[in-house]
């Protein structure tokens, strides 16, 4: 029987056409992703990375829900120019704690994973209001609306509890105090700072949009920018221990 | 007075479907009224209205209806289903003017952003994905329903599996687009590209596309013809994969049963493997496999000529299936994810130039004896530009999918320039000459309303295309040069906005490129609305006139 008569099966069943098509598809996806839970390299931790505080989260949200990720990436490539423009290359570590990734696939604008501590918080509202304010040629949208719409304290909790399931290691201290963290590092003079500093290490406590109440939304992505690749200390970070 | 034959009763899914939509009416307004936030109440809202218009449907239909469900044949000749498939051409027509127009304002947002009116509904991150999402699944995904509910008619020489079931299809899935759109307008969004919808969309279209999936496999097991035609196969594989990448990319847990938010369940590195095997695959499987089954298809039909090569078509279907799904890791090339992963991509991505160049030549040879149409049938015409931009686009992107090569054009507009070239040159084109072919065929015309108006679009939208990506390849590697620009004392020589500023030309010729494809696309509307409403009925054999024999 020739190849081609054999073939007929397929052509004359449609379930072994089905179960054909579905094994042939099956193995390049295992061996791309499989690996990807269990070697060292992609599920190694590096010092510092912690998960995001309640208003960074908040904040992450934020820059979720605005489709931030289709015009800025948050992948800095280990290529000269890249390096020299936006610092260290990312490491795998540092997104470890992002559900969902954002590494963008487009640089309408430019790379955003070591934004944190570039600019002032002064600079990142008045740019996100209008970004044409301070960067006349920029195609950005405005974002004005983001300083009128608070953020729920009481609601981070169920945010928080939800990505400790898929993973996120928040203690249940951490939790249980997400509200009154999440107001505290918006608020220099909260008596809940130092306990707040405690359990989330160099996290920056600021009034970031520099407006009393409570926290705005602004507040919150201004935080999470600010905190954007400034977790590792690549001073003391061993390159060689994660040659690529 | 006639007597019905047989009493008339509600068939099993008739009944089954109007119960299980009053209870779904029931169970969304209560979600409606515990929700935590304002889209998932809006569309609680919405979905109760829609289970309970269902409802209304699906008893209004059978007091309707004759006591008889329709035969699945007469006279011995197939009684074919067209109802859910003129809803789905109809569909596809609408989101893809609609599609077009969204992709023209985000365009023009690029050139002037003061047309993002600093307001939420209407930025560019959030109209971006309203855009790809009403193009691809919206218009791509009607049109691949409703073409598959034909040919696998015809092929098969059966009617469609199911009485209610088709329009569960149709109809559902138009319903997910409805509730994913409105969901990115109002900040309803996983932001995982191309995967937007949240949670609550997903699992209801994952209902939807399992229905598609029974009824097009129960539609195979009832055909006359021993073989399963080729078109088919690629159909099937479009419908399984999709469910698999579906399923495998969109694990998510909603921090609560009445809020839209969720959490996916693979984070950082995972997630991006699992995001672009996705990613690409909707790519191969949604926009290459589905859309080569209409090329198989329709270019015979409408050539009246047969495939070039069944042998062929058998190692374009398994070599395309088996290397495309490998594909996904070139979209993260020099990032986190380990160098070997990276570099198996790019290989799959390479040899994947093979098969797709076969499959681009077993449709162009299709013409053979037959290339004299193409002067006087601008739709076969649009079909076989269509495979021609199909060569193209599968010729760039193993090109693009090397590392070298991808360290230029990656993050910038010359991804945007080649997703065009096959969005624009290969689905759409494939797609507007496949919805030429269907509509006097479906609604029984003897043919177009007009061919001097296709012929009008062709080149409108021809024109357009050019326009568009030639706009993206020079932007997109002029971008890429500037970034990595050096001055002779060894500094960066352009700041990131200047690299912004240098693209304004291009934005607005791209913007032009898409007004003239959205042009096309109205004059095909107008043509195909005027060919159902004053169009020439074809005279078809009157059934009930034949002699007894």
């Amino acid at each position: 029987m020739s190849f081609w008569t054999r073939h007929q099966i397929f052509e004359k069943n449609s379930i072994i056409l089905v179960v054909g098509i579905l094994l042939v598809i099956a193995i390049g996806g295992l061996v791309e992703i499989t690996p990807l839970f269990y070697l060292k390299s992609t599920i190694e931790k590096v010092d510092g990375v912690r998960p995001y505080t309640p208003l960074e989260l908040a904040g992450r949200n934020v820059y979720v829900r605005e489709g931030c990720y289709l015009c800025h990436s948050q992948m800095v490539r280990p290529l000269r120019d890249e390096v020299e423009r936006y610092g260290h290359f990312s490491l795998a570590a540092e997104s470890m704690f992002d559900h969902p990734f954002q590494w963008g696939s487009k640089r309408t604008g430019p790379d955003l994973a070591r934004v944190g501590a570039k600019y002032s918080d002064d600079w990142h509202v008045t740019h996100l209001t209008n970004p044409r304010a301070i960067v006349p040629q920029s195609v950005m949208p405005g974002y004005p609306f983001l300083s009128a719409n608070e953020v729920d304290p009481d609601a981070i909790a169920g945010d928080m509890r939800t990505l400790r399931t898929v993973g996120v290691p928040y203690s249940d201290e951490q939790i249980a105090s997400a509200a009154a963290d999440l107001k505290a590092q918006a608020d220099p003079d909260n008596a809940g700072t130092d306990a707040f500093n405690k359990r989330y290490a160099k996290a920056v406590v600021r009034n970031f949009d520099g407006k009393t109440g409570t926290p705005t939304e602004m507040d919150a992505l201004v935080a999470y920018l600010q905190m954007l690749g400034t977790l590792v200390d690549f001073k003391i970070y061993n390159e060689k221990a994660n040659l690529r | 007075m006639s007597q019905p034959s047989i009493s008339k009763s509600m068939t099993s899914g008739e009944s089954g479907l109007a119960v299980v939509f009053a209870v779904t009416a029931f169970l969304c307004v209560i979600a409606s009224a515990k929700a935590l936030d304002a889209p998932f109440a809006f569309h609680a809202a919405l979905s109760a209205a829609a289970s309970l218009a269902a409802v209304f449907v699906i008893i209004n239909r059978y007091f309707e209806r004759p006591a008889a469900l329709p035969p699945a044949e007469i006279n011995g000749r197939p009684n074919y289903n067209m109802g859910p498939i003129k809803f789905s051409a109809f569909m596809a027509m609408f989101w893809g003017i609609a599609g077009f127009l969204v992709g023209l304002i985000i365009a023009s947002q690029l050139a002037w952003p003061a047309l993002n009116f600093d307001l939420p509904w209407t930025s560019f991150g959030r109209l971006r994905p309203l855009h790809t999402s009403a193009v691809i699944f919206a218009f791509g995904g009607n049109v691949l329903i409703a073409t598959s509910f034909y040919v696998v008619q015809k092929s098969c020489r059966a009617r469609l599996a199911g009485d209610l079931a088709p329009w569960f299809v149709v109809v559902g899935y138009n319903f997910f687009i409805l509730i994913a759109g409105t969901g990115y307008l109002l900040g309803v969004t996983q932001s995982k590209e191309y995967a937007e919808p949240e949670w609550y969309a997903d699992l209801w279209l994952t209902i939807v596309w399992v229905v598609y999936l029974l009824v097009f496999l129960a539609t195979i097991f009832k055909r006359k013809e021993p073989h399963i035609f080729v078109a088919n196969w690629f159909y099937l594989a479009f419908i399984v994969t999709i469910a698999v990448l579906h399923l495998g990319n969109n694990p998510a847990l909603p921090v609560s049963v009445f809020g839209s938010k969720s959490y996916i369940a693979w984070g950082g590195i995972q997630d991006a493997m699992f995001q672009w095997w996705y990613g690409h695959n909707a790519v191969g499987f949604f926009l290459t496999a589905g859309f080569l089954a209409i090329m198989y298809y329709f270019i015979p039909k409408r050539a009246e000529r047969p495939i070039y090569s069944y042998r062929l078509s058998i190692i374009h279907f398994w070599a395309l299936i088996f290397l495309y799904i490998w594909a996904g890791p070139h979209h993260l090339h020099y990032t986190a994810l380990p160098d070997w992963t990276q570099t198996l991509g790019m290989t799959f991505s390479i040899m994947l130039w093979m098969p797709s160049w076969g499959g681009m030549i077993n449709g162009l040879m299709t013409l053979s004896g037959a290339w004299d149409k193409l002067r006087t049938d601008p739709v076969l015409r649009m079909l076989v530009v269509s495979v021609a931009f199909y060569g193209m686009s599968t010729f760039e992107g193993p090109m693009m999918s090397i590392k070298v090569v991808n360290s230029l054009s990656h993050y910038t507009d010359w991804t945007i320039g080649h997703v065009h070239s096959g969005a624009l040159g290969w689905v759409g084109f494939v797609s507007f000459g496949a919805l030429y072919c269907l509509v006097p065929w479906a609604w029984n015309r003897k043919g177009l309303y007009s061919l001097k108006l296709v012929n009008w679009h062709f080149w409108v939208a021809t024109l357009g295309i050019v326009l568009y990506i030639s706009a993206m390849w020079v932007s997109g590697i002029l971008q890429g040069l500037m970034w990595r620009a050096y001055t002779s004392l060894g500094f960066l020589e352009y700041s990131f906005i200047e690299t912004v500023e240098a693209m304004h030309p291009f934005y607005i010729i791209r913007a032009a490129g898409g007004g003239l494809f959205l042009i096309g696309a109205l004059i095909m509307a107008y043509n195909l609305w005027m060919t159902v409403r004053v169009g020439e009925q074809e005279v078809q054999m009157p059934v009930a006139l034949q002699p007894a024999e």
